[in-house]
């Protein structure tokens, strides 16, 4: 062991460097990481920052340069091995059995004998000591599937803690998480550090990184362009470092001018298949030249309102009328005819709705558009024409890299984004559904894509947008509207109200 | 926790994908085939020469290759487009069966009353519409009432083998037989066979049970690549196999898509009730599909779905076919059995153990960076 200095590195990387045929995806990096402090580490997507960790982690090898860990350089050649040396990593998408209870989950791979039981009643002690010592209480006989997403990643935290890791390095740990969690996170993260535990978040959220951290580091184009101590930093510096230019999240919007109603919603209501009623007597008016914003902590309904407002399901009770048409419980509508009456949606989950992640890019460009012209003609797909248009859309929205024949799902979240947006967008339609505009996305695509929306407003489109990020709803809505138990708990003006008050209004604190 | 470094691998180059991998699981296969037949005492390369040439070593034998490979074609195109919807049609085999019945019964009825460039057509037409049918009430099933269309394409398997021996021996029964086959078809019902086409066209080879269906089957590899990569219909079916959330985003039915799907394949399927009956038996006889519905799957597998790929994996089942047949005729200590479980480890390695190999390819693409 070191001597402890107050600035002892947990880990140090000198001079990393990793390429992926031609791709240089990591350029020398040299980075500290100090014992028991919380580090971000933040860059766009493709910066490099995954792959740094995974570096890490064991997961690829380096080319070049050193790892050391409290001091001593070590060959990390496995995940194994990296959780020998006490370094454990919580992936973004959870690696956890649903069927299994949270004790099966915390002792699998180390189930410690031929026989469970043993095992499992070591695990419930070290557990119990893990959430006196951590306070990250679980239950450790509930099974994965009944629990929150939060509770989920708790156990993740827990699974790799339990392996005696001292080290955490945290993959974009918000980004399923509701604003509620995200800050009983943080909490968890400030205590694992009051014990000692050295935590490493990756995430391009540069809030959280404000909100948690003791030092950032940030990322461009597989280099490390600045260290800062959180305090003596702030969002707008972090971003601009990110990017490597100004960046402006905040839009310059003109007022909107109002046009008639495109859509309207009159007591909407829609009850799932567990008899849960997910929409309760929801009423929207949807007019021609304003966007419409939806808050809400994500569950409380938005997505169900999107499935209705698109015509993927019918709703039980109450009408909708889109340009004209009324769809209730008795004449439903369908995507395709909703796609007619000028209704596009950007789907909240892009990646299982809005493309397909097998299809090339092209192929994608005319989900929900593919039969018809100029797409289609005589029965058969046009595919020069199909690829023609895709080269068009990404030419004219700035998806990268310009490779119509590039397979969806090898573009960047922040690109697979603006292609499904701009598949939308570029038919102009009178009215746009956007669900998560931004999930997933880089900042610089972020900022895109926030200017693509307004200008549709302002092209005379009738916009509504769900989010479940205030900071979102609140610099593009005209007007918000806030969902809570299937619900629209409240109507309010952006310029009249915060996140706080939004924030009160989601957890459902005005509903009566 | 346990993370493959595989991950850490990229993917294949397309090139080696389709051409190399699957030449690797075959002599994968040979390898372990030449181990167990040295085993029974035989010299391993003396049998493959056998092989090889039983496949392709005549007119004759070549010409037998390419009938079975008709079947193959089929049944494996059968299993890509379901495939493709993601739908795993394990009812080839009843479909085929049925598609047998429906052209048997259409030529046994019109053969002599209407001329063959009207009957043929038409009993073709009936096959594709008995297997479609056979295929659509699972389909139905899956669609409108979520029973798993594995389960129950394999129970129509036998439903439609209970069927067609109690139709055979009770119903279709040339009168006065005393095997169950039915009379024979009228001749304006047959397919001509390729010898007498060739020999019409001056071109003399060995006679064989090859007949013109290789031409339907052909045509269906064309119609099947353009239905799936070059219409609406199939980009939709694509669609919904790939995502069924993006499918229904972007309007498709579901429902309707399965139905089209899996009727698309019974058809394909019902061919090679064409193939065997109306080209070579000239009569409905009992247990024509012979295990072709179910090596339609390996086909697919190794065919990797594309109909290309399933023509040339069509081809190397069919030359395995001939092939065997031929060794087991030439060699008397490899028997019937020798000649299936041959096959069944060439299917094995380049079916179901297809992925086998690809982590060494993999690290062999890889470490040339």
């Amino acid at each position: 062991m070191q001597a402890l200095t107050p600035t002892a590195a947990a880990i140090e990387l000198r001079e990393i460097e990793k390429s992926f045929g031609t791709v240089h995806a990591v350029r020398g990096v040299s980075l500290r990481i100090e014992k028991g402090a919380i580090t971000g580490i933040v860059g766009e997507n493709g910066a490099g920052k995954s792959t740094l960790m995974s570096i890490l982690y064991g997961l690829y090898r380096a080319d070049a340069g050193e790892i050391r860990v409290d001091g001593r350089p070590v060959a990390m050649a496995s995940s194994r091995e990296a959780l020998g040396h006490g370094i454990g990593m919580v992936h973004q998408h959870f690696m956890l059995v649903d069927t299994f209870t949270v004790l099966e989950n915390l002792v699998l791979g180390a189930e410690g004998g031929p026989l469970l039981a043993g095992g499992l009643e070591a695990a419930r002690a070290e557990l119990a000591r893990l959430a006196r010592e951590y306070g990250l209480s679980v239950d450790p006989d509930a099974r994965i599937a009944d629990l929150s997403v939060g509770e989920q990643q708790r156990v993740e935290i827990l699974k790799v803690l339990f392996r005696g890791a001292r080290i955490l390095i945290l993959d974009e740990p918000s980004a399923v998480l509701t604003p509620q969690e995200t800050d009983r996170l943080f909490g968890v993260l400030a205590s694992l550090r009051e014990r000692g535990v050295t935590v490493v978040l990756i995430t391009h959220k540069l809030r959280e990184i404000v909100a948690v951290t003791d030092h950032v580091c940030v990322m461009r184009r597989g280099r490390v362009v600045a260290e800062r101590r959180t305090a003596d930093t702030n969002v707008e510096e972090l971003a601009e470092l990110m990017v490597g230019r100004k960046v402006r999240l905040d839009l310059d919007k003109i007022p909107p001018r109002l046009g008639e109603v495109l859509l309207r919603a009159e007591h909407l209501s829609l009850v799932d298949g567990r008899g849960v009623r997910r929409l309760d007597d929801v009423g929207i008016e949807l007019r021609a030249g304003e966007i419409v914003g939806i808050a809400g902590v994500s569950g409380n309904g938005q997505s169900e309102l999107l499935q209705v407002l698109s015509g993927i399901r019918a709703p039980d009770g109450g009408r909708l009328t889109v340009c004209g048409r009324v769809i209730d419980a008795d004449h439903p509508g369908d995507p395709a005819e909703m796609r007619d009456l000028g209704v596009a949606h950007v789907p909240e989950d892009r990646l299982r709705q809005g493309m397909v992640a097998a299809f090339e890019a092209s192929e994608t460009s005319i989900l929900g558009y593919q039969g018809r012209a100029p797409f289609t003609s005589y029965y058969l797909l046009d595919g020069p024409a199909v690829v023609a248009h895709c080269a068009d859309l990404m030419e004219r929205y700035d998806v990268r890299p310009r490779l119509p024949t590039l397979g969806s799902s090898l573009f960047s979240g922040g690109n697979q984004q603006k292609l499904v947006l701009a598949r939308e967008i570029a038919r102009q339609p009178r009215v746009l559904l956007v669900g998560q505009p931004t999930r997933g996305v880089d900042i610089g695509a972020i900022e895109f894509i926030r200017r693509e929306l307004v200008k549709a407003r302002d092209a005379g489109c009738a916009v509504l947008v769900v989010s479940v990020e205030l900071e979102e709803i609140l610099s593009l809505s005209d007007r918000i509207l806030v969902m809570f138990a299937g619900r629209i708990v409240g109507e309010v003006e952006p310029g009249e109200t915060n996140e706080p008050a939004l924030g009160l209004l989601m957890a459902g604190a005005a509903a009566a | 926790m346990t993370v493959r470094r595989r991950t850490a691998l990229g993917p294949l180059p397309a090139w080696a994908e389709i051409v190399v991998l699957p030449l690797v699981n075959i002599a994968l296969a040979f390898v372990v085939v030449g181990v167990i037949v040295a085993i029974i005492g035989i010299d391993p390369f003396h049998a493959l020469r056998l092989l090889v040439l039983g496949a392709i070593g005549s007119s004759e034998s070549i010409g037998y290759t390419l009938y079975y490979a008709t079947n193959f074609m089929f049944t494996g195109l059968a299993v890509a487009v379901a495939f493709h919807a993601g739908l795993f049609n394990i009812g080839g085999e009843g479909q085929a069966y049925i598609g047998g019945l429906g052209c048997g019964l259409a030529v046994l009825a019109l053969g002599d009353v209407v001329p063959g460039w009207f009957l043929v057509p038409l009993a073709i037409a009936a096959a594709a519409l008995f297997g479609a049918g056979w295929a659509a009430v699972p389909a139905w099933l899956q669609a409108w009432r979520g029973s798993h269309i594995v389960i129950t394409t394999i129970m129509f398997n036998f439903i439609a083998s209970a069927l067609m021996v109690y139709l055979m021996v009770n119903v279709l029964i040339a009168p006065g037989s005393m095997t169950p086959a039915s009379r024979a078809f009228a001749a304006s019902g047959w397919i001509p066979s390729m010898h007498d086409v060739l020999r019409a066209a001056g071109i003399p080879i060995a006679a064989s049970a090859l007949n013109l269906s290789i031409v339907l089957a052909l045509l269906c590899c064309f119609a099947v690549w353009v239905f799936l990569w070059h219409t609406p219909g199939g980009y939709a079916l694509r669609t919904m196999g790939h995502s069924p959330e993006a499918a229904v985003y972007a309007g498709t039915n579901l429902k309707r898509t399965t139905m089209v799907a899996m009727c698309f394949s019974g058809a394909l399927a019902g061919f090679v009730g064409v193939n065997e009956l109306m080209g070579v038996h000239h009569r409905i006889v009992l247990d024509f599909p012979a295990g072709y519905g179910f090596a339609g799957i390996a086909v697919a597998l190794m065919g990797r779905n594309h109909p290309l790929g399933v023509m040339l994996a069509a081809l190397l089942f069919g030359a395995l076919q001939q092939g065997g047949t031929e060794l087991a005729f030439e060699i008397p200590s490899i028997t019937r059995e020798m000649v299936v479980v041959i096959q069944g480890l060439i299917i094995l390695f380049s079916g179901a153990l297809v992925h086998l190999p690809r982590p060494w390819l993999q690290y062999l693409f890889a470490s040339r960076y």
